[in-house]
């Protein structure tokens, strides 16, 4: 440890606040990134299925349901 | 026999030296008949300068030591000004999809009109810039180097210019995003035509800073044209 | 070689594979980020003329580093897209800017936050910062220009062109902002500085580099996989697996 205490890892001899700031700053930037993919793709998959239900309930249409399989 | 004669010689002639001429030509005119377009950097350039002293302060050595930087940076805002007139009077007459329908390559043709841009805008500014920089108490000895490099650079900013031009031309308010794209581009240029002015008053590495900003045109020159084609391709068809 | 190109043309093939590959991409950035930062922030021992604050070194170097890497790569996917017409370069290019330029602003405001216990002042027009703030600059463009243009696949070619661009003119700015820099302040070290640092400083920073990186991969797989959503949508194979899905 290069540190004494908790309290001087906290403290980061008097440098606290740039420290902090700049790792704060990296993880919320990094997490927010993840956090935002992930509710990307939950809402285009809820998208889909929306969309899904919709076009069966009017009954699909063969010229738009492409089967192309790639 | 006369008349078939007569007729034969009235057959138009091809190939790429034409095309170019050509389009030389015509953008000359029309610019020429646009007189306040080529007037507006001109005008621009010597506002801002004008607009330096005002905002910062009358002090003679103080105006000294920052006008190499501000000549420099309020020409290239007078050339990114007229960049966005390059291509968009063409594109909306439909000159422009004549031109990509062109069976000489687009790039070269491309170089004409940049050239003619830098003739009436790069080249003027050059020119004028010496009377400005005695209002802004330029020291002695660096005039021509800033005529110098301003020639020189403006034709490498006319050139990476073109290229956000031809990308932005089709957008509805193309004009505040071509700055963004084209700024960050002409920083080295900046940077080097600056320092070429500065080089001469201190006299150290001018022939370094001039040789520089020739290979910037250099590349500019050979690179430039395929991406400005490149780009009014997508402009066009998008 | 010309197999895995032409696979490459499946976005399908790609949705599939990228599948297996992610977790293990998020697993490596997850383990190296944090051993790095444990290390780095608690066991590393502090610098002789900086203290604490250089423990800022542990997110500014990555984050740089991912910075222009990002830009790079983008640049790639951009030719990949244009010679080559295959769309999941495309789709991947699109989303490695805004992580581009989130690394980008990391590398400014921790090298800014870093100067003023260093330096005393909030910014520094040093060569490094300078560069990114131009860098910066050059991200949101290219993101901007893709949103501008009303049919996609124009966004799509002319931010490609524009990466291409760019990514040529990256060395030559870098070079000219340090050109400019030394004309102008003759003898200062850098942000970093240039003094040759002790395995047990050097090796956190390495392990945060490769978590940076393997997180870059594992983001920019996930989001793809999005985007092949977002553009396949009308595919028989999308709706299939919408259907099956939570």
């Amino acid at each position: 440890m290069a540190f004494a205490s908790l309290q001087d890892f906290f403290a980061m001899g008097g440098h606290a606040p740039y420290v902090w700031s700049a790792w704060a700053v990296t993880a919320l930037l990094l997490l927010g990134s993840v956090v935002h993919a992930r509710a990307e793709r939950r809402q285009l998959i809820r998208d889909l299925q929306r969309r899904e239900r919709r076009e069966r309930r009017v009954g699909s249409e063969p010229a738009r349901n492409l089967a192309d399989d790639t | 026999m006369q008349h078939a004669e007569r007729l034969a010689v009235t057959e138009p002639r091809g190939g790429l030296g034409v095309a170019l001429a050509a389009t030389l030509r015509r953008d000359l005119m029309l610019l020429m008949r646009r007189r306040s377009e080529v007037m507006n950097p001109l005008v621009f350039f010597a506002l801002v300068i004008t607009l330096f002293p005002l905002g910062i302060s009358p002090d003679a050595e103080l105006l000294a030591i920052v006008a190499p930087g501000l000549l420099w940076v309020a020409a290239l805002l007078a050339t990114l000004l007229s960049l966005d007139s390059l291509f968009r009077a063409d594109f909306e007459d439909g000159c422009l999809e004549q031109l990509l329908l062109s069976p000489q390559p687009l790039a070269l043709l491309v170089m004409a009109k940049v050239a003619v841009h830098w003739l009436l805008t790069g080249l003027p500014l050059a020119l004028m810039a010496p009377l400005l920089g005695i209002t802004l108490a330029l020291p002695a000895g660096s005039y021509g180097i800033l005529s110098l490099s301003l020639a020189l650079g403006t034709a490498s900013l006319s050139l990476i210019g073109a290229i956000g031009a031809a990308l932005t031309v089709g957008l509805a308010r193309g004009g505040v995003l071509l700055s963004l794209l084209v700024l960050p581009l002409y920083v080295p240029v900046l940077i080097f035509g600056t320092g070429a002015v500065q080089a001469a008053l201190l006299g150290d590495a001018l022939a370094a800073h001039l040789a520089i900003l020739g290979a910037l045109l250099a590349g500019a020159l050979m690179l430039a044209p395929w991406a400005i084609a490149a780009s009014l391709r997508i402009s066009i068809n998008g | 070689m010309w197999a895995f190109i032409n696979k490459l043309r499946s976005p399908k093939w790609f949705y599939a594979i990228s599948a297996r590959l992610q977790p293990w991409f998020w697993a490596a950035a997850t383990l190296l980020i944090v051993v790095g930062t444990v290390w780095g922030l608690a066991f590393a021992p502090a610098d002789y003329q900086q203290g604490n604050s250089f423990r800022i070194i542990y997110v500014h170097v990555p984050a740089a580093f991912l910075a222009q890497s990002i830009f790079v790569s983008m640049a790639v996917a951009a030719v990949v897209f244009m010679v080559w017409k295959i769309k999941i370069a495309d789709m991947a290019a699109a989303v490695m800017a805004p992580l581009g330029a989130a690394m980008t602003f990391i590398a400014l405001f921790s090298g800014a936050v870093w100067g003023v216990p260093t330096w005393g002042t909030w910014w520094m027009w040093d060569a490094r910062l300078t560069s990114m703030l131009i860098l910066l600059f050059l991200y949101f463009g290219v993101i901007a220009l893709r949103g501008a243009f009303a049919s996609r696949d124009s966004g799509s070619r002319a931010a490609s062109v524009l990466a291409m661009v760019g990514v040529i003119n990256i060395p030559i700015i870098k070079y000219s902002v340090e050109w400019w820099h030394t004309l102008h302040q003759p003898a200062t070290f850098t942000v970093t500085g240039r003094v040759a640092m002790p395995m047990d400083m050097w090796a956190p920073l390495l392990l945060m580099v490769l978590g940076f990186y393997s997180f870059f991969i594992a983001l920019t797989l996930m989001r793809t996989r999005n985007e092949i959503l977002r553009r396949e949508s009308r595919k028989r194979w999308v709706r299939d697996l919408a259907g099956g899905e939570h």
